[in-house]
C-alpha cells in the first residue's frame, strides 16, 4: 500500500473542533469496540493485538499483546494499567495532540486493554506541563463516569508529573507515581510481575493504547495488513526543526523518511539542503542527508543503526552546526539524568562541558575519541536505557560529523 | 502566611489520597495544591506536606528538588519558560532568550524587581511542531518572533 493512500485512523477526527468530547467521539463510532471487547475472553483480546502486530510506540517498539500475555496466570490481587503520558522525547508531540484532541479514544482502549490484563484500576500520568492536556482527559473521563462506561468494572485516575524527563522511563514513571523522586528501578523484576505499588502493572504508551478499539473493530489482519510483516498499522510521526510545515502526520509504518520530509512536511525550509535527521526522537542516532532512504518501521531504523523511538522527526539543514545540535543535545542529558548510576550522572555532565568547549573554540585534540571512548564504555551498564539513549547521538554525530567537529578544535 | 490548608483543601487532600492504593501516590498532586496554595514549596511548607502523609522531611525535601516544576523561592506573579531544546534552538531560540533577558533586564533564573516575571529556559516542552516556543504559565505559545514576545510580555500584568 502506498503510505500517501493510508487511512487517517488515530487523527480522523482532529479536524473537528469538539474532537475532545463524548458528543464527537460518539458521533464517530466510538465506544463501538467496547461492547465487542465485552464479549470477548481476555486471552481473545491479547491474541487480536498479538496478531496485529501492534509494537509500543513510546519508544522501546515491544509487542504490546506480548506484554499484556506476561501478567502472572491466576494472579489474584490488584493489577493496574498505567498510561505513560508523559511525553517528554525531545523532538515528540504526537501524544498530546491525542490527548487534547481525543481522550475518549484513550478512554476506550484503556477499558479494553484493562479487561484483557485484568485491571480494575488505572491510572493516566501526564507530564505536568501539559496542563491543556490533563484538562481535557479529566473532563472526558468525568464524562465517561457519567454515562457509565467507568465505574463499572474499571476506575482512571488521572495523574500530574511535576517536570522530569526520566519519568517517561517506565519503572521511573513508577516510583514517581507512588510518590517518590522518578528513580528507575533494576529490572527484573519487570512492572508485569511487580510494578506500581507492587502488584503486576502495564505500562502503555497513549498512542498504542489508542489503537486498540481499531484493532477489536476491524480486526487483527486489518491493522497488520497496514504495516510491515513485523510492525502493523499507522503511527503518528511528529516532525519539527527545518521543514516547510512542521506538525504531526499519520501514516503508514511502512512510509519512508524521504516521503516523510518532503511528501509530508513540504521540505526543507526556504528549498535549502539537507543536511542531517534524527528519525525517532533525540536519543536515536542521527542520519546524514544519503541515509533516509529507509522505511519508518521499528525494524527499518534498526537496521539503519538507528532507532524509531517515539517518531519524533527533527530535520537539520544545511544552516545548522552539528557541533551545536550535539551540545544542545548533551546540555539536555546532563540536566536530565536522574543521578541514580555512577557513569550516567558522570560522563552526561562531562561530555556536555567537553561538546561545549568545543563549540566555544577551547576543544583539545583528545576531545573527540575522550567522549567516543567514554560514550561506549558507559553504554549497557545503567539501570535504565537513558544514558544508551544519550550515547545514540554522542557517537553517531561525531562519527559521521567529525570534520565539523576537528574544525573547530584549534590545531 | 502560616502554612496550613484550609478545611476545604483538606478535604482536598484526602479526596487524593484515597484515589491510591497507598495514599503515598498523592503526594505530587498535593505538593501542586500546596504550591498553588502557598506560592512556593519552601522547607516549612515541606515539613507541613511531610505531616500529612506521615513522612520525614527529608522524603518530601527529596521530590520537591528532584522535579522542574516545583519552585523552592517565591517566584514571580507570571512565569516563562524558554523552551532551548533542539528544535527550538534551530528555530531561533536563542535569539527569543536574548531578548528576554536583555528586556527584562534579568538573567536566567531571576525574578524582575516588580514581582512581575521569573524567567527560566526548559528542556523540550514537547510543542516542537511550533518552534521556537515557551510556557507562559499554564499556556503553551508558539511560532515566537521578537515582536511577539514583546506583545506577549506588556500583556503580563
Ligand atoms: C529515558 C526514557 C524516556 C522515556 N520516555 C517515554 C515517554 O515520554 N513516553 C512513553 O510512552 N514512553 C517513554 N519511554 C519508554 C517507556 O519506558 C516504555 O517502554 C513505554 O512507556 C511502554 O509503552 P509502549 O510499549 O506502549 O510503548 C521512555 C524510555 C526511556 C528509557
Ligand atoms: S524543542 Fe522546544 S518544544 Fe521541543
Amino acid at each position: 500500500m502506498s503510505p500517501a493512500a493510508t487511512e487517517k485512523i488515530l487523527t480522523r477526527n482532529f479536524g473537528r473542533p469538539d474532537s475532545h468530547t463524548l458528543k464527537a467521539y460518539l458521533e464517530t463510532g466510538g465506544y463501538t469496540a467496547l461492547p465487542k471487547a465485552l464479549t470477548m475472553e481476555p486471552p481473545a483480546i491479547i491474541d487480536a493485538v498479538k496478531r496485529s502486530n501492534l509494537r509500543g510506540l513510546g519508544g522501546a517498539g515491544f509487542p504490546t499483546g506480548t506484554k499484556w500475555s506476561f501478567i502472572p496466570k491466576g494472579h489474584t490481587g490488584p493489577v493496574y494499567l498505567v498510561i505513560n503520558a508523559d511525553e517528554g522525547e525531545p523532538g515528540t508531540f504526537k501524544d498530546r495532540y491525542l490527548l487534547e484532541r481525543d481522550p475518549h479514544a484513550l478512554i476506550e482502549g484503556m477499558l479494553i486493554a484493562a479487561r484483557a490484563i485484568g485491571s480494575t484500576l488505572a491510572f493516566v500520568y501526564i507530564r505536568g506541563e501539559y496542563v491543556e492536556s490533563w484538562r481535557h482527559v479529566s473532563a472526558a473521563v468525568g464524562e465517561a463516569y457519567e454515562a457509565g462506561y467507568l465505574g463499572r468494572g474499571l476506575d482512571v485516575v488521572v495523574h500530574r508529573g511535576a517536570g522530569a524527563y526520566i519519568c517517561g522511563e517506565e519503572t521511573g514513571l513508577i516510583s514517581s507515581l507512588e510518590g517518590k523522586k522518578g528513580w528507575p528501578k533494576l529490572k527484573p523484576p519487570f512492572p508485569a510481575i511487580k510494578g506500581a505499588f507492587g502488584a503486576p502493572t502495564i505500562v502503555n504508551n497513549v498512542e498504542t493504547i489508542c489503537h486498540v478499539p481499531h484493532i477489536i473493530n476491524r480486526g487483527a489482519e486489518w491493522f497488520a495488513s497496514l504495516g510491515t510483516k513485523t510492525q502493523g498499522g499507522t503511527r503518528m510521526y511528529s516532525v519539527s526543526g527545518r521543514v516547510t510545515r512542521p506538525g504531526v502526520y499519520e501514516t503508514s509504518v511502512a512510509v519512508t523518511l524521504r516521503q516523510l520530509i518532503y511528501e509530508y512536511a513540504g521540505g526543507v525550509t526556504g528549498n535549502g539542503r539537507l543536511k542531517a535527521v534524527v528519525p525517532g526522537g533525540s536519543s536515536a542516532a542521527i542520519l546524514t542527508a544519503d541515509e533516509i532512504d529507509v522505511t519508518m518501521d521499528v525494524d527499518g531504523l534498526k537496521a539503519a543503526g538507528t532507532m524509531a523511538g517515539s517518531a519524533g522527526v527533527i530535520v537539520l539543514d544545511e544552516t545548522v552546526s552539528i557541533p551545536e545540535a550535539l551540545m544542545v543535545v548533551a546540555r539536555f542529558y546532563a540536566h536530565e539524568s536522574c543521578g541514580q548510576c555512577t557513569p550516567c550522572r558522570e560522563s552526561t555532565g562531562w561530555i556536555y562541558e567537553m561538546t561545549r568547549r568545543i563549540v566555544v573554540g577551547r576543544g583539545r585534540k583528545a576531545d573527540l575519541d575522550t567522549i567516543l571512548d567514554v560514550a561506549r564504555r558507559g553504554a549497557g551498564t545503567t539501570i535504565c536505557a537513558f544514558y544508551d539513549g544519550a550515547v545514540g547521538p554522542y557517537i553517531s554525530y561525531i562519527e559521521k560529523f567529525r570534520a565539523e567537529f576537528e574544525s573547530l578544535i584549534p590545531k | 502566611m502560616p502554612v496550613e490548608f484550609t478545611r476545604e483543601q483538606l478535604g482536598e487532600v484526602t479526596r487524593l489520597q484515597r484515589l491510591y492504593p497507598d495514599r503515598g501516590g498523592a503526594l505530587l498532586p498535593v505538593l501542586h495544591l500546596a504550591q498553588e496554595v502557598f506560592g512556593y514549596i519552601s522547607e516549612d511548607v515541606e515539613k507541613y506536606v511531610g505531616t500529612l502523609f506521615d513522612l520525614g522531611p527529608a522524603h518530601v525535601h527529596e521530590v520537591v528538588t528532584f522535579y522542574t516544576m516545583y519552585f523552592r523561592r517565591p517566584r514571580g506573579r507570571h512565569v516563562l519558560s524558554v523552551c532551548h531544546n533542539l528544535s527550538c534552538h534551530l528555530m531561533g531560540a536563542q535569539e527569543i532568550i536574548a531578548h528576554l533577558t536583555s528586556r527584562l533586564g534579568i538573567e536566567l533564573g531571576e525574578t524582575t524587581d516588580d514581582g512581575r516575571i521569573t524567567l527560566l529556559t526548559v528542556e523540550c516542552l514537547c510543542a516542537c511542531e511550533m518552534a521556537p516556543m515557551l510556557q507562559v504559565d499554564d499556556r503553551y505559545e508558539g511560532h515566537l518572533t521578537v515582536e511577539k514576545v514583546e506583545r506577549l510580555v506588556d500583556r503580563l500584568a
